[in-house]
């Protein structure tokens, strides 16, 4: 495969490339030791067909594209097809090929199908997890009105909001996730072209560090605030967890849905310069965790069972434990992200909250209500939002779009 | 002081539950300030099965303990007040290990309790500390308190004074008087907010903007009455919301003014609080959501920039001492800020300032980078006066 040899010649770790640079005849093992080392816990591609769409359960990988489309077309039967095309590309793309008849070879005179900036880089482990908006049940054009799945709601206005219109919402989501941000850009750019004239993006949002991971034995990565994030998710390999947490069921109201899962996007604005003249006490406080281990408050370890009792009581992780939100629990999925300035001199940095659920109605809600006296909320503002349902996982030969539209 | 809640490093003012404060540790000293420990620290061994304090009486004010774990399980060491109320604690000791602990403890009897493995039982020693609380150990910082806690009253008296005349205005449903009167009744308030935030419910009630009300609460104060003022344009049926806002302006005044402060304001809460001021600025005011009605916002943000220079100026003995450099940054970005913000003044204007939708975005870019200048440093404060 062209993505092995690809590795092979660049290392996946910086040592590799530097150790090539320096002394040529060492290179070579060096890269090899690293593509070895990476590829013991990062394979190089995660299936795209199964039960359920990769993208949710599946290892966290290091980078997002995320990106939301509105339906520009009011011919359903254009949409399916875009929808069939789409997963077809999305399955090429996710075992490292591209899309269609490639981005070399083809007949001079057209454009290639592929636009090719992804040619030769590995799969990545790239995953293509797609999701429909309320809106899109809301199209008269479209006569999805009777499908739309009662979890499906439209989310409340939460106390502080601050959301951009041109950040929220849309027909469709797409989220991509890879190690190499080229690849998951190359994806969803890819589908936005297949998708012109029935679907265009409305607001898309790039991820640089994952937030949360989902498998428990790896190192809890940490987001902007320097703390340890995503300690008590749910592990992607909790088959009973995620069954009861994060699928929806075929009696949840919507059969179509069964084996999916509803994800809510937040554009989470952390103002980073504030918090950090914040003593290093105050901050531990406010999260109700160490900074350095991430143990809870009055404990050891950071996995050590958290003690609401031991923390103030607008501690972040005190108001977003189940224990405050009635036993609400999600699988997070964010990712840090820094796009430009503000234009006021300091960083537009923050998470781009990702979670995925049985039902929002009974997880991202009252977590998020039950975070309205969270201490927090001083150096956060939601400014983007989105809620969509994501259908089960594709069958060989099948279509991510065959449960709703059918 | 009957029980001095320690706040050594946390602030006292925008965390009334905070009851821990514990700087120290070696690996928490930052670049230019001294470690804790050496000649005055006063010596821990914890083991397994016991607890040894070199020293049981105290002098009231910062007491450094320098504990080391001869012990061969993990350990953690508590200062509690009578009650279990916790003072300090310093978890996660390894064996071997030596660390320190820093606490402001005023008069009164205390344990000193060594929990080895983290788990009860725990291992303790009485202490007692005599004299006057912590801050009156330095009698520059207890000036420094005595002059904060009587400029907190003095604003709290200035708002509530304006705040009644822009009441009557208000009420009499003269729009364009109670226009003028509403921001000069809030520069008392925005002055003192780190304080006023401190007494649970009551910075919502007077402060509250309609973006941040969460459902069913009911909106009330200041900015409901900037509502009625500037979009609808009509006082009719909201005069109990001023009434309102009077009452809880003097709920404010017995609680500044109580003998006992809950929670007390300390040398380093009222650093703290100045910090917490900038932060207001950068957060509210820069952006112009504090004051999205009548959008004068210019005035609260002068407000809290003068209520940080209070702070500083007072302690600005010590911090002239302690760490000159420090103070030399801040005299300078005070000093931007200011001149920056005369820019806009404008004799006739709602507050004396110019409409902040007047204000293009290079210029608030301008100020934001001043305050980002003055708040950074003013971050550092608190750990400079308090050692």
């Amino acid at each position: 495969m062209t993505g092995v040899s690809r590795r092979r010649l660049l290392g996946v770790s910086g040592a590799g490339l530097l150790a090539g640079a320096a002394a040529g005849a060492g290179a070579e093992r060096a890269a090899s030791a690293g593509r070895d080392a990476a590829e013991e816990e990062a394979p190089a591609a995660i299936p795209f067909y199964g039960r359920h769409q990769a993208g949710i359960a599946t290892p966290v990988q290091d980078r997002l594209h995320f990106a939301a489309f509105d339906v520009v077309t009011r011919d359903r039967e254009r949409l399916v097809r875009t929808l069939r095309e789409w997963t077809a590309a999305a399955a090429a793309m996710a075992a490292g090929e591209p899309v269609g008849g490639g981005a070399v070879g083809g007949p001079g005179l057209a454009p290639p199908d592929d636009t090719g900036e992804a040619l030769g880089l590995p799969a990545s482990r790239l995953t293509l997890t797609v999701g429909f908006g309320p809106s899109l049940f809301e199209n008269e054009h479209l006569g999805l009105q009777a499908r739309r799945p009662p979890a499906l709601v439209d989310l409340p206005r939460f106390p502080g909001d601050r959301l951009d219109a041109g950040r929220s919402g849309g027909d469709l989501a797409v989220q991509a996730c890879a190690d190499d941000p080229q690849v998951a850009v190359h994806a969803v750019r890819n589908l936005a072209r297949i998708g012109f004239g029935t679907v265009a993006v409305r607001w898309s949002q790039l991820g640089f560090g994952k937030t949360s991971s989902t498998t428990p034995a790896a190192r809890t990565p940490r987001n902007l605030f320097g703390f340890k994030d995503g300690t008590a998710n749910i592990p992607g390999g909790d088959a009973a967890l995620l069954d009861r947490h994060v699928w929806a069921a075929a009696g949840d109201g919507a059969p179509w849905m069964a084996g999916g899962s509803y994800l809510v996007a937040r554009r989470i604005r952390m103002h980073i310069e504030t918090w950090d003249r914040t003593s290093l006490r105050e901050q531990e406080d406010i999260i109700g965790r160490s900074k350095g281990e991430g143990a809870p408050a009055g404990r050891l370890r950071e996995r050590d069972e958290v003690d609401p009792a031991r923390m103030r009581p607008d501690a972040h992780v005190r108001l977003a434990h189940p224990s405050a939100g009635g036993g609400a629990r999600m699988l997070r999925r964010g990712y840090s992200f820094t796009d430009g300035t503000d234009g006021l001199g300091r960083l537009d940095a923050g998470l781009f909250f990702i979670a995925f659920q049985r039902d929002p109605r009974t997880g991202f809600i009252p977590v998020q209500r039950s975070l309205a006296d969270d201490a927090l909320n001083e150096y956060v503002q939601h400014v983007g939002s989105g809620v969509y349902a994501c259908p089960p996982g594709v069958r060989e030969g099948g279509h991510w779009g065959e449960g709703l539209f059918t | 002081m009957r029980l001095v809640r320690a706040l050594a490093c946390a602030s006292a003012a925008a965390l009334p539950m905070t009851v821990l404060a514990a700087c120290g540790g070696e690996e928490r000293t930052r670049a230019g300030a001294s470690p804790a420990g050496g000649g005055g620290a006063v010596a821990i061994e914890a083991s397994d099965n016991g607890c040894e304090v070199a020293k049981k009486e105290y002098t009231a004010g910062t007491i450094d303990f320098r504990i080391t774990n001869r012990g061969r399980e993990v350990t953690e060491v508590y200062v509690y007040a009578p009650g279990d109320k916790i003072m300090t604690e310093r978890e996660n000791i390894r064996p071997g290990t030596t660390v320190t602990l820093t606490v402001q403890l005023g008069a009164g009897n205390y344990q000193i309790a060594c929990e080895p493995g983290m788990t009860p039982p725990d291992f303790r020693q009485d202490i007692t500390v005599s004299g006057q609380a912590d801050h009156a150990t330095d009698p520059r910082l207890a000036r420094a308190l005595t002059g904060y806690r009587a400029y907190v009253v003095r604003q709290t008296d200035d708002s509530i004074a304006k705040a009644r005349a822009f009441v009557a205005a208000f009420k009499k449903g003269d729009v364009a008087e109670a226009k003028r009167l509403y921001a000069p009744s809030r520069v008392g308030w925005e002055r003192i907010e780190p304080v006023a935030e401190s007494f649970g419910d009551l910075d919502p009630r007077v402060d509250a903007r309609e973006a941040d009300l969460e459902p069913g609460q009911k909106w009330t104060g200041w900015h409901r009455l900037e509502k009625a003022l500037w979009k609808t344009g009509s006082t009719k049926g909201e005069e109990g919301h001023a009434d309102r806002l009077l009452k809880d302006l003097g709920e404010l005044r017995a609680k500044v003014t109580a003998a006992q402060l809950d929670p007390p304001i300390t040398p380093a809460s009222m650093a703290n609080g100045a910090k917490e001021l900038l932060d207001e600025v950068a957060t509210g005011k820069i952006t112009g959501e504090e004051e999205a009605f009548s959008h004068t916002d210019l005035v609260d943000f002068k407000a809290n920039v003068d209520g940080a220079r209070t702070v500083y100026d007072l302690l600005k003995v010590v911090v002239l001492e302690k760490d000159p450099a420090l103070a030399k940054e801040l005299d300078g970005a005070f000093a931007e800020v200011d001149g920056l913000l005369k820019k806009y003044e404008k004799s006739g204007g709602f507050g004396g300032y110019v409409s902040y939708d007047t204000v293009g975005k290079a210029q608030r870019k301008e100020l934001s980078d001043a305050v980002n200048a003055l708040g950074e440093p003013l971050s550092r404060l608190a750990a400079s006066v308090v050692r």
